[in-house]
């Protein structure tokens, strides 16, 4: 019985490939449809917003908060996912993105010193010790308040219109897919070759 | 916590493979977003040709979003720089809370602020 355990955490925590991982999301998407929601995680942060008592100075914020507590418990079981699949489901390889050996290479160009086959999930200028410089503060705290501030503005992120938006075929969310992407270009040819020399 | 298993077991968690991704590097992101609407789109088609009903027994409606092209374009754009600055985007965000990388509290705390003064502009800014 054990055993039989300890082989299906071991199948789990291999890296899952593209094809399993993407298609995962879309049936998270249709349980959350089936059980009578919607897939969107950025809502949190209004949500979140409103709980603090956002509500009463604006009237965005003025929705019911205890009518959306499914989404709050979605981004909770992220986080718990979160815990498990790093404590408990780490592949052989251990904690490391196996990104390609051309982004290796781009980013030693531009400074970072990172090794093929040692590349943390995480840089380690994302800390609490890297908050303290202007590298990891502008990262952290700059690409949240963008990521917040953008998010609502276009009414959804990835998971509300690249995913949700796009399987519904909708026009509006291809539209701010090609602004995630117009931004995301920006920062990674002309913003990060500067930040991340830093 | 499927959600929270598939992406960081993919690793779309990390910030290299946002910084990949946006570099055009490798076909992962690419395979995991574009599998991910193709399943999608089949699904939405059966939930609208068939009539699917919810748990609450409602037929399942997916509501079309407004049309306009400021408000998607501008705020896109906003969204995207944030993506690629801070490698992560708002369910990874979550993810990496729990894995212990707490600091991103902070990305999480800023992620209000900034939809707090959305809230505070929207009546002033194009949509």
């Amino acid at each position: 019985m054990l055993e039989l355990f300890e082989q299906l955490r071991a199948f789990i925590a291999q890296p899952w490939p593209w094809w399993v991982a993407g298609p995962v999301i879309s049936v998270v998407m249709f349980l959350l449809l089936y059980f009578g929601h919607e897939f969107g995680i950025s809502e949190n942060f209004r949500i979140m917003c409103a709980a603090d008592g956002a509500d009463e100075l604006n009237d965005f914020f003025k929705i019911n908060w205890k009518d959306s507590q499914w989404n709050l418990l979605v981004a909770l079981g992220a986080v718990f996912a979160g815990y498990m699949a790093s404590h408990y489901f780490l592949g052989p390889d251990g904690d490391v993105a196996h990104i390609s050996d051309a982004t290796v290479a781009s980013l030693r160009e531009i400074g970072l010193p990172l090794e093929q086959g040692k590349v943390p999930v995480v840089p380690d200028f994302v800390s609490w010790s890297g908050l303290f410089t202007l590298k990891g503060f502008l990262t952290i705290a700059g690409g949240g308040f963008l990521v917040g501030f953008g998010a609502r503005y276009a009414g959804g992120c990835t998971s509300g219109h690249a995913i949700s938006g796009l399987s519904a075929l909708q026009l509006p969310s291809l539209i701010a897919v090609i602004g995630f992407f117009i931004g995301g270009l920006f920062v990674t040819y002309i913003v990060l070759p500067w930040l991340l020399a830093l | 916590m499927l959600l929270g298993f598939a992406l960081y077991k993919s690793e779309a968690v990390s910030y290299f493979r946002i910084y990949e991704m946006f570099r055009f590097q490798s076909f992962h992101m690419y395979g995991i977003i574009g599998s991910a609407i193709a399943a999608g789109v089949i699904i939405v088609q059966i939930i609208k040709r068939r009539h699917l009903r919810n748990t609450a027994g409602e037929e399942i409606v997916i509501r079309d979003k407004a049309r306009s092209i400021p408000r998607y374009l501008i705020g896109g754009i906003i969204f995207g720089t944030g993506w690629a600055l801070a490698g992560a985007c708002p369910g990874p965000m979550f993810i990496l809370l729990g894995a212990g990388h707490t600091v991103f509290i902070v990305y999480l705390l800023a992620a209000m602020t900034g939809t707090y003064l959305y809230g505070k502009l929207r009546p002033r800014l194009p949509h």
